[in-house]
């Protein structure tokens, strides 16, 4: 099986949040890492190309820094990379990412697309969907679980309250992976050495221009929330006030 | 579980002095520890219990021997051997000993100093972490000053029959093979070293008790009677006092990454805490200018450890680092360490005390890490040496 995983460079989640000076997006200065579930689709990448064998290729949009994200593909086991270098890809909403990604991969042939469930910074869970609808592949979504069938694959999706769904779909297809369904690989040391001798073929701006439409999505405004406090005093007789605070508790603040 | 996690302490955007390669074993160690060491160092500590079952899967990782090229080494650079002790350090200074013992002490001088056969017969192995190895040049009567130990190997027919006490050995107890410092009778006395197998007769390692520093790490003393070992096992390039000297350099190198380890544990822990903990006016002690001053001391000195670190490391890959820019390293970041270790006890309050949080451990570690390879003082006589051009020893 020949599978492309999609893989973003995300602020980290634990370092200090700064927003930029307009409040549009988060600073440049913030310590990067692997978007959580595209590290779990990567892991379930890697374990399908040691069951059946085939070939693992990571790709990412970003400037010089998202770099980091394919070395640590590449080190724990993909074979090649792709990386569409520039930094107008930090801006671009997700039917331009995966118009950009589609472009770039055109004369490749996959059985298969990954890419997590979605990101941890803009949250839009949308790049693999719209890469299918653009390949005109199908898709699922919130994947557990897939293995091999006659003619296609079977997967499991997660479903709301503890329900899941399986799935019979032909291939080639899209998944989107979903966090924590297997147990991730440690890079090692020897394997970081050995990437550096990995194909990397970096993708211009110029080179999948043509594509790109106009952004649909913008993010006006970001901000950290503010914490408020308010008191209020409920007057009454003793049942006036339970009640009023009975009120309160299940309209306004909705716990009971 | 320990009651923060750890951010990391980058305070002048330094990932951008390393390239993607350096930060990636960073950040591959750092894994390491938080999932597999974080969760029981404290038991550890406490019951005084080296995890030995950490060493296969840091074996795995390609740790051991990591800077060394060849025979199941990762070759990696030093800086990026250096940032793996570092978040080795950041757990528990015992392990990071464990691995500069294994990696820079016995590894090093095998690779440094042996045969091809030595070679093939033991960096493989330890590299994966199948033999465990000692390093033996601390006598009981003799630390700081090697040159006169008493023990001796003499040279009978085909083999060498070694005779003496070693003291204080990381790993003793727990090692496949020691590497002996002794005086040859050979040689006229000149010190050379010796691959000793610990299942030889007349070798004996009996475990330090009752220490209160690097208690995750096993400490021994070896005792070498009648030792009798084939001639082949001297390291054939192994010539005076220099030469196990060479081997300290590598390991202080190590700790000179690795004490920030500790620092930066440090440091994170006392920034979270502050920022919790209130005290006055309901008001956490963050707020306070005492505690801001320490926090902002802790941090200046984190970062000139780092940079001084980093570029000790680029020069040694640039075959360019003399012993004694080791020892400022070692010096200064070791000292760095233990005051910020210090500072951040005092800002825990009584909390300081207790194994909750990893403070109290890192500054008894780091009574050890002050001590060993060299002490504080020791290094400051070797820098001034190297100034004035004047021997004060
Ligand atoms: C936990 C632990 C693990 C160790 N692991 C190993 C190991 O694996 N292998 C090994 O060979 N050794 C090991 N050591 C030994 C270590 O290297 C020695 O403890 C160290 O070299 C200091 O020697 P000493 O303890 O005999 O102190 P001493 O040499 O007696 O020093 C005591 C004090 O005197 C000072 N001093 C000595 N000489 C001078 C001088 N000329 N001028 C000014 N001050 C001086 C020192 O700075 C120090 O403050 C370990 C030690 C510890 C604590």
């Amino acid at each position: 099986m020949k599978i492309l995983v999609c893989m973003k460079q995300v602020p980290q989640k634990d370092a200090p949040l700064k927003l930029n000076e307009g409040g549009t997006w988060i600073r440049e200065d913030v310590s990067y890492e692997v978007n959580e579930p595209d590290a779990y689709a990567l892991e379930e990448a890697l374990r399908q190309k040691e069951k059946h064998g085939g070939e693992v290729v990571v790709i990412t949009a970003g400037p010089a820094r998202a770099q980091q994200v394919l070395r640590e593909g590449l080190a724990k086991g993909a074979d090649r990379a792709i990386h569409l270098d520039d930094n107008a890809f930090v801006g671009m909403d997700a039917m331009n990412i995966s118009k950009a990604f589609v472009a770039a991969i055109k004369d490749d042939k996959f059985d298969l697309i990954f890419t997590g469930l979605q990101s941890d910074d803009y949250g839009y869970a949308q790049t693999g969907v719209i890469m299918a609808e653009l390949l005109g592949w199908p898709h699922a979504t919130i994947i557990m679980e897939i293995q091999k069938s006659d003619g296609g694959i079977k997967v499991k999706r997660e479903l709301e309250s503890g329900f899941f769904q399986h799935v019979g779909m032909p291939l080639p297809a899209v998944l989107t992976i979903q966090s924590g369904i297997n147990k991730l690989r440690y890079a090692t040391l020897l394997g970081i050495k050995q990437a550096k001798n990995k194909p990397l073929r970096k993708v211009t701006l110029d080179e999948v221009k043509s594509s790109l439409s106009d952004n649909m999505q913008k993010v006006e405004k970001l901000y950290i929330p503010q914490k408020s406090k308010k008191t209020e005093m409920l007057e009454g007789s003793p049942a006036e006030v339970a009640k009023k605070l009975v009120e309160k508790l299940r309209n306004e603040v909705r716990v009971i | 579980m320990p009651a923060f996690k750890f951010r990391g302490v980058d305070f002048i955007e330094l990932d951008s002095l390393m390239s993607d390669d350096e930060r990636l074993v960073r950040d591959t160690a750092r894994r390491f520890v938080e999932e597999n060491l974080v969760p029981i160092i404290e038991q550890c500590n406490r019951e005084g219990r080296f995890p030995r079952e950490l060493v296969s899967p840091m074996a795995d990782l390609g740790f051991f021997g990591a800077n060394l090229q060849g025979y199941g080494c990762a070759g990696m650079s030093n800086v990026e051997y250096g940032l793996v002790m570092q978040e080795l350090e950041r757990g528990d200074s015992g392990i990071r000993s464990f691995c500069s013992v294994q990696s820079s002490l016995v590894m090093f001088p095998i690779y440094a100093l042996g045969s091809e056969e030595q070679k093939e017969k033991w960096l493989p192995t330890m590299a994966k972490g199948e033999k465990i190895g000692c390093f033996g040049l601390t006598e009981p009567d003799f630390g700081s000053n090697p040159s006169g130990m008493r023990t001796r190997a003499k040279k009978v027919g085909n083999e060498y029959v070694l005779n003496g006490e070693k003291m204080w050995i990381t790993s003793g107890s727990i090692a496949d093979v020691a590497v002996v410092w002794a005086k040859s009778e050979a040689d006229n006395d000149r010190i050379r070293g010796f691959l000793v197998e610990t299942n030889r007769p007349g070798f004996k390692a009996s475990d330090v008790h009752g220490k209160w520093s690097l208690r995750a790490s096993v400490t021994s003393g070896l005792s070498l009677q009648d030792v009798h070992i084939p001639a082949e096992n001297v390291l054939p390039k192994s010539d005076g006092l220099k030469s196990p000297l060479m081997c300290l350099n590598q390991a202080r190198f190590g700790i000179g990454f690795g004490a920030i380890g500790a620092a930066m544990s440090c440091y994170d822990t006392a920034l979270q805490y502050s920022k919790l903990r209130k005290q006055f006016r309901d008001q956490p002690i963050a707020s306070h200018q005492l505690v801001q001053e320490k926090l902002a001391w802790m941090i200046t000195e984190i970062t000139k450890a780092q940079l001084l670190a980093l570029q000790v490391g680029r020069l040694k890959d640039a075959g360019k680092v003399q012993h004694q820019h080791i020892s400022m390293a070692k010096r200064n970041n070791v000292w760095m360490a233990l005051e910020c270790a210090r500072m951040a006890r005092d800002i825990l309050g009584g909390n300081g005390i207790a194994d909750d949080y990893p403070v109290i451990r890192h500054m008894m570690n780091l009574e050890s890490v002050k001590t060993y390879e060299g002490t504080h003082d020791i290094h400051a006589l070797i820098i001034g040496e190297n100034v004035t051009g004047i021997s004060a020893f």
